[in-house]
């Protein structure tokens, strides 16, 4: 008897050891987060207490009289994202239709695979690819022809007027958006094949076309979840590091032609942080990553929730 | 009237029929557009990296410029940081992936726990990195393989909680069930009936965190830093493949751009088998 209750009482006892471990593990991920926004406030507070609010409006990123502003590395950021997003969402899209609408069965996997492939390589080896084979070819090829004609264009020529120097802002946000794709063509696929059969038939029976199907069925229905996946692709494609660094040259003055080199809050990061001397200049950087870290926050918070409507629209499926 | 009708008919007609030709004919070549850049990048590897994988990549050390050498401490670098993050990331991953699936379910804090992790699994790995410094780098003074293996560890983290929250799921609660009947406390119904269960998945997801944080550089940039020698313990700056190419393919001399196309290939053939190990695992994970 009196072992009989003991052993349950050490069954008692591990239970809620097992329990309480596993509690303070998952509770780690919220301290984790917690730490890094912390960490981040706390280091870059030097730099936030100097520049004020100037910090996100100036272009000056001078080491050498420890004056730092993010603009150039904001606007960076945001233009490759614009440009990644431009080349990515169509195109996962079109992806998505292929393999949801076109795709004969026995393609599906290998051609989902091959698309999924693309986001496991690790990004460094598209910057090498982007430096020594993309940049060349494109700089070549593309970019005198860009200026040619693009560049010809009253006021929009601005962009892409400049030397084809191969490196730059259109370079990094090409790279980007081929980065995006896998991730972005995921979710489409995930979100297109939740669409209840019975709409899609309902109008194809009355004599749709397969087009008309998404335009008036599919998309509409997926709405929300659509507008999630493109988020989840830019929060990528913001806090895209080793691929950009390699290709956008890394300037620290403001450009408003894309063929020009530039730089990224990541590349900022990347290139200057372990040569950073001096704690205004360490400071500014991580101010910099505080911004990257608040905007990627932001967008794939916003991300999750237009997608926990795709979860929600699945189990009543 | 009765002439034209038809005609109208089949100018619509034609003309829903060219959209729909035309979204398809552009889903089509996007596709082709997305595995275009799969192949180029692959060939591009092979055409510049197989000619410079020699046996002395994996038997020499980094080699300082104009001698030759090979890749032996970054590899062997790269190994043991990654199995350190792994050794670190996997037991909390799996752990906190057990309570979200057996022990919260649906309460506010699992809620919470899961959004935030999922920001996390897509937060940009730099931050991470320079998170790591300010935390352990520079309270310790110095760069160390620990702060990498801990930067990689919290990458690790998100993509092995998430993969076994979701293979935890997957076991039937009949299975639970009667192993409660039969007199067993919780814990043991989780560790000898559900993992035992869900195995092949909760490895899958480790699996995928170790392709993953293979070639993950830009948070080693400043926690292992790198090393051109062998490093003797993770308490100094070790050597690592992805930062050993960083530099090396940024550097001007040719024979370390070679030697960097060389790991380029290295590192990716080993994400790509990873991940191929991955698929076949779930495949049959799935086929039970």
């Amino acid at each position: 008897m009196n072992s009989r209750s003991n052993k349950a009482n050490k069954g008692h006892l591990l239970d809620s050891i097992f329990s309480s471990a596993s509690r303070l593990c998952a509770i780690a991920v919220l301290i984790i987060i917690g730490a890094i926004m912390a960490s981040l406030v706390a280091g870059a507070w030097p730099a936030l207490e100097k520049f004020g609010l100037s910090f996100l409006a100036s272009t000056e990123w001078n080491p050498v009289t420890e004056e730092f502003g993010a603009l150039v590395a904001i606007y960076g950021t945001l233009v490759t994202t614009i440009i990644a997003m431009i080349i990515g969402v169509p195109v996962s899209f079109g992806i998505a239709i292929f393999i949801t609408e076109l795709c004969p069965a026995w393609l599906k996997r290998p051609i989902g695979t091959a698309i999924e492939l693309l986001a496991a390589i690790p990004s460094i080896i598209y910057g090498m690819w982007g430096l020594f084979v993309f940049a060349p070819f494109f700089g070549d090829h593309i970019e005198p022809w860009l200026s040619d004609t693009l560049g010809q264009i009253p006021y929009a020529g601005v962009l892409f007027d400049g030397p084809p120097l191969g490196i730059g802002v259109l370079t990094a946000g090409i790279i980007l958006g081929i980065m995006v794709i896998p991730f972005m063509a995921a979710v489409f696929r995930d979100l297109f094949e939740v669409v209840p059969p019975v709409l899609k038939e309902s109008a194809y029976g009355i004599g749709s076309t397969t087009w008309e199907v998404l335009k008036n069925i599919v998309l509409p229905y997926t709405k929300a979840g659509v507008i999630g996946g493109i988020m989840l692709g830019m929060g990528r494609a913001l806090g895209e590091t080793m691929a950009v660094t390699f290709v956008i040259g890394n300037a620290d003055r403001l450009e408003l032609s894309l063929l020009m080199p530039g730089n990224t809050i990541s590349s900022s990061l990347a290139n200057q942080f372990t040569e950073a001397v001096g704690e205004i200049y360490t400071s500014s950087l991580i101010a910099l990553g505080l911004i990257l870290f608040l905007i990627t926050f932001l967008v794939l918070s916003a991300a999750k929730l237009l997608l926990v409507r795709l979860t929600a629209m699945e189990g009543t499926r | 009237m009765m002439a034209q009708g038809p005609n109208v008919d089949m100018n619509l007609y034609r003309k829903r029929r060219l959209a729909n030709l035309l979204v398809l004919f552009g889903s089509i070549l996007t596709t082709l557009f997305g595995l275009f850049w799969l192949c180029w990048l692959l060939f591009t590897l092979f055409s510049h990296g197989f000619q410079y994988l020699a046996l002395s990549v994996f038997t020499q050390p980094t080699p300082p410029p104009g001698e030759s050498g090979g890749l032996a401490n970054a590899i062997v670098g790269s190994i043991i940081i990654t199995g350190a993050g792994i050794l670190v990331g996997a037991p909390v991953g799996v752990l906190a992936g057990t309570f979200l699936s057996e022990f919260a379910m649906d309460s506010r804090l699992a809620s919470a726990v899961r959004f935030i992790n999922d920001v996390l699994l897509s937060a940009p790995s730099i931050i991470l990195g320079v998170f790591i410094y300010e935390i352990v780098v520079v309270p310790m003074g110095h760069f160390s393989g620990w702060a990498g293996a801990l930067a990689l560890a919290l990458i690790a983290l998100p993509i092995i909680l998430r993969t076994t929250e979701d293979m935890l799921k997957l076991v039937p609660h009949t299975m639970r069930e009667a192993a409660c009947a039969l007199g067993a406390p919780r814990w043991k119904v989780t560790v000898a009936i559900v993992y035992r269960a869900a195995r092949a998945g909760i490895f899958t997801g480790i699996l995928l965190a170790v392709a993953r944080i293979t070639g993950e550089t830009a948070p080693l940039l400043f926690t292992a830093l790198n090393n051109q020698f062998w490093s003797s313990s993770l308490n100094e700056p070790v050597a690592n493949l992805p930062v050993v190419i960083f530099q090396f393919a940024m550097s001007p001399y040719e024979d370390w751009q070679h030697l960097a196309w060389a790991g380029a290939l290295l590192i990716t053939l080993s994400v790509l088998v990873l991940n191929i190990l991955v698929r076949t695992f779930l495949s049959g994970s799935s086929r039970r």
